[in-house]
């Protein structure tokens, strides 16, 4: 198929999550991403593993983040390296980095020295917190920047303290806005013929997945969220019946819905607490509480034979093994398999996004430590 | 100039996946007009999921569609669909998230969508994918979330199934149509092609899940074990998570355990010094971490810390968030008015384009306040092209 961002070559000199989302998505979309990497290290997470699991030498979360991707081995303190670099950079369309601010400086690939080179380079920036004020130097770690944010009251119990999103969701968003930055520029640079500078940072990114709440929150007069203080309770401005209850075998999900049709269809009376709209969310905890009591009753099947037979909006809760089990898992092709030179495979997930009827597969696995730097300076005459 | 300078979106998509990707395009320059239904509109305008009215209605919808128009106009009516027609016409993108089979029944889907307007970028969400079983199931967050193992990730191992307190499935797969629109509009750009675009909340889901899902179908199936307290990643080891101090909490990301024994004067942590303990012995560690951090503040432990550059942080919430000079020196706070003058503050765009900031002062529109204007668009258009 005729991928979108075909023809377009993109440098990435990111590390770790978020910056390398972004090329990952480029690439599903029909970029050529090269990593440009330290020579004897490289990307920091392939030794960054999770549970401790490794494909041949590097972690599989490496794995997972670079397939689709093409390994340059060059050492940017090293002048020959540099030249050779800058080479490279005169005949790319994009270019990504999250170094820390004044670390590019330093090397003189800034974007204005970069566009010297190559006035036409799309020059991608990912930071923590911005370039400018007091956090601008601080590890941008995604743990740190949802600590930051506000983001960990909004999950959990009120009891609970603050609860972090157990994913790296700034890396992700940021990512994802990285990827968008970027291919906006690159429809500015078709109509303009000139480069573009995109810049993110993981703060603005949770910051701007918050901005619904945020927006509530200053025209509310700055009140706080208020988790309830129910087990199973799932956004801090939604109204009861919204959460997850227990069932006599597993657990059921409730979005918003009626009350009033909900009490009845599950024989549950909420007369008392359930006296208009606004009840819902002044007795937000009670009402979650006396649901709850009702669901434990009986299997989790029978309750959503019961409610979705009524229109009202609930599913299962599942946990990987039956959620990867579901006919309809199939049915999207969540899976592709990606081949390592030495025979092995890696199950991995394919991109989210479906081009003029087709998944984008792209089974190439992530490249070994600078293995196409030869390839790479022979394709480019680069010496 | 910006990006999207003037391209047109019609948007007939509500609530908040469809939504949220016609306002990153609006912030790149787009112009977005809503398709909204007579008399109702988004239903995002009226579901009042939050419980604060700004205006005469919710405070998300505010959120989610300033810098958009609005045109209500009855689908049913032949007139009212012609004037559609003939923005689908003029138009670069198109989106919509209704259930499957709806914008057939309208005569809107991307088949009859090309052929008035070949080159068209046509965008929609589904939550479970357009065929399959699962066509017909409401594609709400929670939901999602619910069944792809989301709500086994968040929470420590005894609390149950948590869930991310955000609509983070709608966000996510509003961002992923956002790219795809975008790259087909790189490649109209350059090849003058149309493109059809097709995101669902459930690949979506997985998407965000990427790295433990892999873990999961490369493990032997094991599923994700969240630590007993102070959990923030099910697949990470100790100190990977928050801890309360003597006044506040305290983040602890990666780190050497007995580096920071010595750190923080904690000589129990001394006896994990294997690399690999961190993760096997994590319950452990963080115990032993939990009852330390609580006997100081979360200042003293920062002082200790920061300067030998483990990374840490305080936890703040939003007031102390945006009281901060570090959150204050990115401006990611603007105020927009709507047409009727009522002003309200919300977050901006982002991202930054050339060092600009993608600000707009233009609040959501009221149900149909375009409506005159869009007319107006549409019969110029007509006599320029005759």
């Amino acid at each position: 198929m005729n991928r979108p961002l075909e023809g377009l070559l993109v440098l990435e000199f990111c590390q770790f999550l978020a910056g390398p989302s972004a090329g990952l998505k480029l690439a599903d979309l029909g970029a050529r991403v090269i990593k440009i990497e330290r020579p004897g290290t490289g990307d920091a997470c392939r030794q960054l593993s999770i549970k401790n699991i490794f494909v041949d030498n590097d972690s599989l979360l490496f794995h997972t983040i670079n397939r689709n991707k093409e390994s340059y081995a060059a050492d940017l303190k090293n002048p020959e390296d540099l030249a050779k670099l800058k080479q490279l950079i005169s005949k790319a369309d994009i270019m990504t980095h999250n170094f820390r601010p004044g670390v590019m400086e330093k090397i003189g690939l800034e974007y204005p020295s970069v566009q010297l080179i190559n006035p036409k380079l799309i020059y991608g920036v990912v930071t923590g917190y911005g370039n400018e004020g007091p956090w601008a130097h601080k590890p941008g770690q995604d743990l740190l920047v949802q600590s930051v944010s506000g983001l960990t009251y909004l999950s959990g119990s009120a009891i609970d303290g603050p609860v972090p999103f157990g994913l790296s969701v700034s890396d992700i968003m940021c990512g994802n806005h990285l990827a968008q930055g970027v291919i906006a520029a690159l429809i500015k640079r078709a109509k303009t013929g000139k480069g573009v500078l995109v810049e993110v940072s993981l703060l603005e990114s949770v910051v701007d997945v918050q901005f619904e709440v945020l927006t509530t929150y200053l025209s509310d007069g700055g009140k706080l969220p208020n988790r309830s203080l129910a087990k199973g309770s799932a956004h801090a401005y939604l109204s009861a019946p919204y959460g997850m209850y227990e069932t006599a075998d597993g657990h059921i999900a409730l979005a918003m819905g009626s009350l009033g049709l909900i009490s009845q269809v599950i024989g549950c009376d909420i007369s008392d607490l359930f006296t208009d709209a606004h009840s819902a969310f002044e007795n937000r905890d009670q009402l979650i509480t006396r649901l709850a009591a009702s669901f434990k009753q009986q299997s989790s099947k029978l309750w959503l034979e019961l409610l979705e037979g009524h229109g009202i909006w609930s599913a299962e809760v599942l946990d990987y093994q039956s959620a990867t089990a579901l006919a309809n898992y199939k049915y999207l092709q969540i899976e592709q398999n990606l081949e390592l030179a030495n025979g092995k495979q890696i199950r991995t997930t394919v991109s989210p996004i479906r081009l003029d009827h087709e998944k984008l597969f792209a089974a190439k696995a992530a490249p070994g430590l600078g293995f196409d730097t030869t390839a790479i300076n022979n394709e480019f005459d680069i010496n | 100039m910006r990006p999207l300078e003037d391209y047109l979106v019609i948007d007939f998509s509500q609530f908040l996946s469809g939504p949220s990707a016609s306002l990153r395009l609006a912030d790149f320059g787009a112009r977005v007009i809503k398709i909204e239904r007579l008399g109702i509109g988004d239903i995002c305008r009226t579901l009042y999921t939050s419980d604060l009215i700004m205006n005469g209605e919710s405070s998300v919808f505010h959120a989610i569609n300033r810098n958009k128009e609005s045109f209500e106009v009855d689908l049913k009516n032949e007139e009212d669909k012609e004037t559609v027609r003939e923005l689908v016409r003029k138009a670069d993108v198109v989106i919509h998230n209704f259930r499957p089979g709806v914008m057939e029944r309208l005569g809107f889907d991307y088949t009859s969508v090309a052929v008035l307007n070949p080159a068209i970028i046509y965008g929609e969400i589904s939550g479970y994918g357009t065929d399959g079983d699962w066509k017909g199931k409401p594609g709400q967050d929670l939901l999602l979330q619910s069944v792809t193992g989301l709500t086994s990730l968040t929470g420590n191992e005894d609390s149950g199934p948590v869930a991310m307190g955000l609509s983070v499935i709608d966000m996510l797969a509003g961002a992923h149509l956002a790219q795809g629109i975008l790259a087909c509009l790189y490649r109209k750009a350059v090849k003058n092609e149309g493109g059809f675009v097709q995101v669902s909340m459930m690949e979506s889901a997985y998407d965000f899940q990427f790295e433990t899902i892999t873990t999961y179908m490369n493990d032997g199936g094991c599923l994700p074990q969240r630590s007993k307290k102070n959990n923030a990643n099910a697949y990470l080891g100790a100190p990977y998570g928050i801890y309360q101090t003597a006044d506040g909490y305290l983040s602890l990301a990666m780190g050497s355990i007995p580096v920071l024994g010595k750190l923080l004067g904690c000589t129990k942590l001394l006896d994990y010094a294997a690399i690999a303990d961190a993760f096997l012995k994590r319950d452990e560690i963080k115990a032993i971490l939990a009852e330390h951090l609580l006997t100081a503040s979360t200042a003293h432990w920062l002082s200790l810390l920061e300067p030998a550059d483990i990374w840490c942080a305080d936890v703040l919430n939003w007031d102390e968030l945006l009281a901060h000079d570090g959150f204050k020196a990115l401006n990611m706070i603007q105020e927009v008015e709507m047409a009727d003058g009522y002003r309200y503050k919300t977050t901006r765009c982002p991202i930054r384009i050339d060092g600009e900031l993608l600000t707009s002062a233009k609040g959501s529109p009221k149900l149909g306040q375009d409506n005159e204007q869009i007319k107006e668009f549409i019969k110029q258009n007509i006599i320029a092209d005759a």
